[in-house]
């Protein structure tokens, strides 16, 4: 067995907007080249350049056949790399709601301090 | 209500996290909210149960900071320390980041950059460690389980293990 591709690949391979695209599409079962190129208004290259990332980032395998060689979703590391980042987004998005609360309690006292300086300077 | 934008992780080259996050506050508020204690233990909690009882901040370049976090019905605690490398209110800021109890080693650099348009604040913060290896780790426990829960789990572990 092969080695895990590393997080690296897997990350660096869904940080672009076409491969999650193409990686969507496969969602809904398997594609040629020539498949995935129509849609997605590309050269046949272009998108096996895609796919190639895609393949040694472990997301997808691609069939034999000489001539299709469908691409197909992995589901499972994807499946990981993206619980991995769930996880830690809601980490970080739970402290940073705290943030928003207390940034609007900071802004409604700071509005509130303004109001009252210029009372006093009308009396 | 959440008035806030859009949040991103990504990572960077071998060794950083990326996140950024949009916040609906000037920047200036927005630092003060990263530095001062009175502020820091009001937000920086993690998941539920956890309080902040020590924050300590030594704000300047060389000074140190102390954060003790307790999980108030177990009685669990986590410390994590630093020191501060750059402080540029109220765009940027550089501390170092280690826990008391290591759970990755060596220490990890802690960039904010914060940029406002329009009365709202992006903030930036990169985090960058020792190794690949160490970044992948951070990443995978998703702090929350590695952290948190591990430390929780410890306890169970440690007092299941039979006295002698």
């Amino acid at each position: 067995m092969s080695a895990a591709p590393s997080l690296d690949a897997t990350f660096a391979a869904l940080a672009d907007p076409t491969r999650r695209a193409i990686l969507a599409r496969l969602a809904s079962g398997e594609a040629s080249v020539l498949e995935l190129a129509k849609p997605f208004d590309m050269s046949q290259p272009a998108v096996s350049k895609h796919l190639k990332v895609l393949e040694r980032a472990g997301l997808i395998s691609r069939g034999r056949e000489a001539q299709r060689r469908p691409s197909r979703l992995e589901a499972r590391p994807l499946a990981e790399a993206t619980a991995w980042l769930a996880d830690f987004h809601k980490f970080w998005e739970r402290n940073f709601r705290n943030l928003d609360d207390l940034l609007e309690e900071l802004k409604s006292e700071e509005a509130g301090k303004r109001r009252t300086s210029r009372q006093r300077r009308r009396k | 209500m959440n008035p806030s934008g859009t949040f991103t992780i990504t990572t960077s080259g071998e060794r950083e996290i990326i996140m950024t996050r949009e916040f609906n506050a000037p920047r200036k508020m927005v630092f003060e909210t990263l530095t001062k204690p009175e502020y820091v233990k009001r937000w920086l909690l993690g998941p539920e149960g956890w309080t902040m009882p020590i924050c300590e901040i030594d704000l300047r370049v060389g000074g140190t900071y102390r954060y003790v976090w307790r999980h108030t019905a177990k009685g669990t605690e986590m410390g994590l320390h630093g020191v501060f490398r750059e402080i540029a209110p109220p765009e940027r800021l550089v501390h170092t980041e280690q826990f008391d109890q290591p759970w990755y080693p060596g220490e990890a650099v802690v960039t904010y950059t914060l940029k406002e348009r329009d009365g709202r604040t992006t903030m930036t913060c990169a985090m960058l460690y020792d190794s690949r290896e160490t970044r992948d780790t951070v990443l995978k426990s998703g702090m929350e389980r590695g952290v948190m829960v591990s430390y929780d789990r410890l306890d169970q572990i440690l007092s299941e293990f039979p006295a002698r």
